[in-house]
């Protein structure tokens, strides 16, 4: 995966989305404290949102570019997104909310993702029938992302999938998130503003601060810094 | 009760029907661009979808007798057009019923179409679904309710609709004459025991519809 944000622009109540940025990581973890941007830079990568200006390219393809005007749909760019909240579709039953992707179970960008294979590997073979409401938060987490597999995306965009889940569900959902990205390949944007999650998932990480990325890479004071109670950084 | 009541009863439930299923697409469709969509002249327009609702319906009704009376700009053009003379007919009171319910169905749609968490749409987009499916998948279901509790207050309304319909269509047994009409033509006859058989009636349709727009509005998920 080759993503690149380039000048990116997308003003907000309090300040500006300002990004620019190449990333290629397996996992990308994208940290920071609430309201620094970290959604709405999800939301402009899959299409959700328009810039006002930049050019976003995904593996040589132009998602969007605001000089050109170029805008590719959001049903057109094959990536998937998981919003903190799960967004499953209450009125249908766990597999018609796992096959609502046309792409569901038919070869898409990436091999290897069937039904079957999606539901095993998530370990919710035995949920398929159950109603959405029935779920309880480790499992409905699991559908969504089964959904999202299932529509064969080139990225995949989670957006503090584990932020409603204690301690204790996380560790267990955290390994089938490693599944995913080695099973079926599919490359990861993972926000989140908890450390431990951004450690054990992710091979790099962006550090957001008011809308700009202020920190890029693995390091320990990162978290250390970000730990610290409203902590305020500089841009390098 | 007399076959001509029956008769009567009838003709306002099938006028009723036939002006909500008519308003049906375009109040949705306007529900759904009012609760979604930011556009130039969007007050302009909700004030104006709304008039009928807070205006005098004998006004409403005037209006929509010189629009489409034999000179009017529209019933002008129905007649040329389609051989079809509205005013003191059916249609008429199709007509002034639709006119009437519609702010009422606007104005619920809108608020069930804004019930509808948007992420569920935002993510059915990302999973490869277009605008339209988005709509009839994901937007159309979740608002059922409140849009069917809605259907069924325009029906409500419809049904009870006088003012606009006397000034369009007039009173014409047998043609025109809906419950409201004939049981305001029944006191002025002074046939009082009439009209209180008219009168249970209308107060039995109004009930069942309102009941069942309360059940359904209760009965709404949150989504």
């Amino acid at each position: 995966m080759n993503l690149e944000i380039a000048h990116l622009q997308l003003p907000l109540t309090a300040f500006a989305l300002e990004m620019n940025a190449r990333l290629g990581a397996r996992i990308t973890g994208v940290f920071g404290a609430s309201g620094s941007g970290k959604t709405s830079l999800l939301e402009v990568i899959a299409g959700l949102r328009r810039p006002a200006a930049g050019r976003i390219v995904l593996d040589g393809a132009v998602l969007s570019d605001a000089a050109s005007g170029a805008f590719l749909a959001a049903e057109q760019r094959s990536i998937g997104y998981v919003p903190q909240d799960d967004a499953l579709f209450p009125h249908l039953n766990v597999r018609q909310n796992l096959c609502y992707s046309h792409l569901a179970g038919k070869r898409g960008h990436r091999s290897g993702i069937t039904y079957e294979h999606v539901v095993a590997v998530l370990d919710i073979a035995d949920l398929t029938e159950r109603r959405v409401a029935s779920l309880s938060g480790g499992e409905r987490q699991r559908v969504a992302f089964g959904r999202a597999v299932l529509a064969s995306p080139r990225l995949l965009l989670l957006d503090e999938p584990l932020a409603g889940l204690d301690a204790e569900l996380k560790e267990r959902v955290i390994p089938y998130l490693l599944t995913i990205r080695d099973e079926f390949g599919i490359p990861m944007l993972y926000v989140s503003h908890n450390a431990d999650e951004i450690v054990a998932l992710c091979d790099d990480v962006l550090l957001l601060d008011r809308g700009r990325c202020v920190r890029r890479g693995m390091s320990a004071d990162l978290f250390a810094i970000s730990a610290a109670p409203h902590y305020i950084l500089k841009p390098d | 009760m007399s076959f001509e009541v029956w008769q009567v009863a009838w003709f306002t439930t099938w006028v009723a029907a036939v002006g909500t299923l008519l308003i049906l697409p375009p109040g949705i469709a306007l529900g759904w661009l009012l609760a979604r969509k930011n556009w130039r002249g969007k007050t302009l327009v909700e004030t104006l979808v709304t008039l009928p609702l807070v205006m005098p319906p004998v006004a409403t009704g005037l209006v929509l007798l010189k629009l489409l009376g034999r000179r009017g700009l529209l019933g002008r053009w129905c007649e040329s057009f389609f051989g079809v003379e509205i005013v003191f007919t059916w249609r008429a009171v199709v007509i002034a019923t639709a006119v009437m319910s519609f702010p009422l169905l606007v104005r619920t749609a809108r608020l069930a179409l804004e019930g509808v968490n948007p992420r569920y749409e935002q993510v059915a987009r990302t999973l490869g679904a277009g605008p339209w499916r988005v709509f009839w998948t994901i937007t159309l279901p979740l608002a059922a309710r409140g849009l069917a509790a809605g259907v069924v207050l325009a029906f409500a309304r419809a049904l009870g609709e006088f003012g606009a319909t006397i000034m369009v269509a007039g009173f014409i047994p047998g043609r025109t004459a809906t419950l409201s009409l004939s049981i305001y033509h029944l006191v002025q006859l002074s046939r009082d025991h009439e009209a209180w058989g008219l009168l249970a009636i209308s107060v039995a349709l109004a009930f069942g519809a309102l009941w069942l727009s309360e059940v359904l509005l209760r009965k709404r998920p949150s989504p």
